[in-house]
């Protein structure tokens, strides 16, 4: 096995051959206990701290299937446009590793609970216009996450060369559901978009349920790709890859096409592609071999014994439908159109996980520039800094409203804004009190401002000179140095009129 | 490894399904087990001779559906307890032997 594969232009691979698209997505709930047992299941915990005997496998210990993972697999279906099925059940997958400690996972096999669905994906062209690929979906099911392994000694952190790993199993058990997607032919030289695209809007779908975080970057999302090849004009099924650690929507996109490319020159020099795990490489965009994939009935899937069958009644499958949110594509595209904004404009928003908030905002009172303006910029900020989504900053929508309805009056500008944000998020109570409470306000008292200016103006004859001439263009050093000397409290507006004023 | 059709599991089969459970066999105990399990195989499929069709295969004993719970948290054992049933703790996690075989 050489370390660095040949590969061939993508723009030929696609000539040659057809792509066969396939994912599996796996995406962690955000309950509050585990898939069968009560322990929590918050993200960064103390290691060992969120185990029980049902999670760590102890003799004698009994699953339970937690009643809102259920749930929230049946909206995820739904909104997947899949079939419910009227019985479902759960199934051992036996393997060796210990990222488990029962040496088992329970699962789903051949009855999961939600099949044969479908999402219509919208996939951005070069030319601005998007295309609309159908992904079918053959089945969403239910399993448990397992733990987390640190290998230990050898050089790399890696388990070749390992001496030994250890491991933390606060994420074992923890309800995970995986969206497997039928064969999507025919995408041609797409291939990679409609990728990236697939799992974008199914990130998407997901977080307007309101029942994961779907953080690729935090693994609450989790997407292996498979690949094969058909030669043009054929129907002849080439053999798959499936790439994993594809740990970003861009990654989804470079890893289909670095396997096209990887596997058109292993067929054009007359070898075999092997059936095999893949890694995607973030630093080189390419993919590395794994292991060669095991046949299903190496796990000898068999019924669990420890748990009954789940068959949803139809009233109930109906209450879950008639609370299902608006479909985000058909929401994304109303709210686009009331915005005005461009597609690129809308994806920011979208991508920075703030639809809510702007609309809120919006709903509010708001100018939607003025929203989009800080939600995108302070408070996205802020949000990236904690780590954490852009509702949890501790500014609400009302909040941005008061801000915004501040900076319009006058009584604040962008600079205050963010103290006043400051004061906000660290529980001081609304915009205006905080205003009050600090003693923010800009200066609206022209008495010191005027000060201020002529001070400005007699230090800089230079500009002086300059916007006497009419060139306004050197204005902001004035209003700078002004700014400065009123430690940011000046209304910048106003400090212009003033400066105007005072060159008579 | 099913034998609903008649299948005889094999020597081959058997040392396939040890290999998978991490079993090791010797080649006598490979014979002598196969002889076994396939005789337990068979007297299996005497029942499939009278199942009818409409009898439909049972997971499970108990005649029960939707056995849930709601998503609340309970307390969790305490790690030094839990970590105490473990051959080796390194890190306040579980430590265990090198893995062979994957990636």
């Amino acid at each position: 096995m050489s370390n660095v594969d040949q590969k061939v232009p993508f723009t030929e691979a696609v000539e040659a051959f057809d792509p066969l698209l396939g994912f599996e997505v796996h995406v962690e709930l955000s309950t509050k206990s585990k898939m069968f047992c009560a322990c929590p299941t918050e993200f960064g915990a103390e290691p060992n701290t969120q185990v029980c005997p049902v999670c760590l496998g102890l003799p004698g210990s009994m699953p339970v299937v937690n009643q809102d993972a259920i749930e929230s697999t049946i909206k995820i279906g739904l909104a997947l446009n899949c079939k419910i099925a009227e019985s479902s059940r759960f199934a051992r997958k036996n393997y060796f590793y210990p990222d488990m400690p029962k040496d088992y996972q329970i699962s789903q096999y051949d009855e999961p609970i939600c099949y044969d669905g479908y999402l219509d994906v919208e996939v951005p062209l070069e030319d601005g216009t998007k295309k609309s690929v159908r992904v079918e979906i053959e089945r969403v099911h239910m399993e448990e996450d397992t733990g987390k392994l640190t290998h230990a000694g050898g050089a790399t952190g890696r388990i070749q060369g390992a001496d030994y790993s250890i491991v933390d199993y606060n994420r074992a058990g923890v309800p995970l559901i995986e969206i497997v997607t039928k064969v999507v032919p025919d995408t041609g030289a797409l291939a990679p978009e409609v990728g990236r695209a697939y799992v974008t809007q199914l990130r998407d779908l997901v977080r307007g349920l309101k029942v994961s975080d779907v953080r690729m970057e935090q693994g609450s999302l989790r997407c292996d790709a498979n690949v094969s090849l058909m030669p043009a004009g054929t129907s002849e099924w080439g053999t798959r890859t499936e790439t994993k650690n594809v740990n970003s929507f861009k990654s989804v996109e470079q890893a289909i096409r670095s396997e096209i490319e990887r596997q058109a020159a292993v067929l054009q020099s007359g070898g075999k592609v092997v059936q095999e795990t893949r890694h995607y490489q973030e630093t080189s965009g390419t993919t590395t071999s794994g292991r060669e994939k095991t046949d299903a009935e190496d796990y000898r899937y068999f019924p669990e014994p420890d748990l009954v069958p789940v068959e949803p009644s139809a009233e109930w499958i109906e209450e879950l439908r008639a609370g299902l949110p608006e479909a985000p594509a058909k929401r994304v595209a109303r709210l686009q159109e009331a915005w005005g904004l461009s597609d690129f404009d809308m994806q920011s928003v979208v991508n920075a996980g703030a639809l809510d908030v702007v609309e809120e905002t919006v709903a509010a009172g708001v100018d939607q520039a003025a929203a989009r303006k800080w939600w995108l910029g302070e408070l996205a900020r802020r949000a990236n800094e904690q780590g954490v989504e852009i509702d949890q900053v501790g500014v609400t929508p009302a909040d941005v409203a008061g801000i915004v309805a501040l900076i319009d009056e006058g009584k604040i500008n962008d600079k205050l804004a963010r103290e006043v944000i400051d004061g906000v998020a660290s529980g001081e109570g609304t915009p205006a009190e905080v205003v009050e409470a600090r003693g923010l306000g800009v200066v609206s008292d022209d008495g010191p401002l005027i000060e201020a200016i002529d001070q400005a103006l007699a230090d800089n004859p230079d500009v002086v000179e300059k916007l006497r001439e009419g060139n306004m263009q050197p204005v902001g050093v004035i209003i700078g140095a002004v700014m400065k000397a009123t430690r940011g409290q000046a209304d910048a507006g106003r400090a212009r009129e003033l400066i105007i004023e005072r060159l008579g | 490894m099913t034998s609903e059709t008649g299948n005889t599991l094999d020597v081959a089969a058997v040392a396939r399904l040890a290999e998978l459970a991490r079993i090791s066999l010797s080649d006598e105990e490979l014979q002598r087990y196969s002889g076994q399990l396939d005789q337990i195989l068979h007297s299996v499929d005497k029942v499939g001779e009278v199942a009818a069709d409409d009898v439909v295969p049972m997971s499970h004993p108990q005649p029960l559906v939707n056995v849930t719970r709601p998503d609340v948290n309970k307390p969790c054992v305490d790690r030094e307890e839990v970590l105490r049933q473990a051959p080796a703790v390194e890190d306040d996690r579980f430590r265990v032997p090198q893995i062979l075989g994957e990636e």
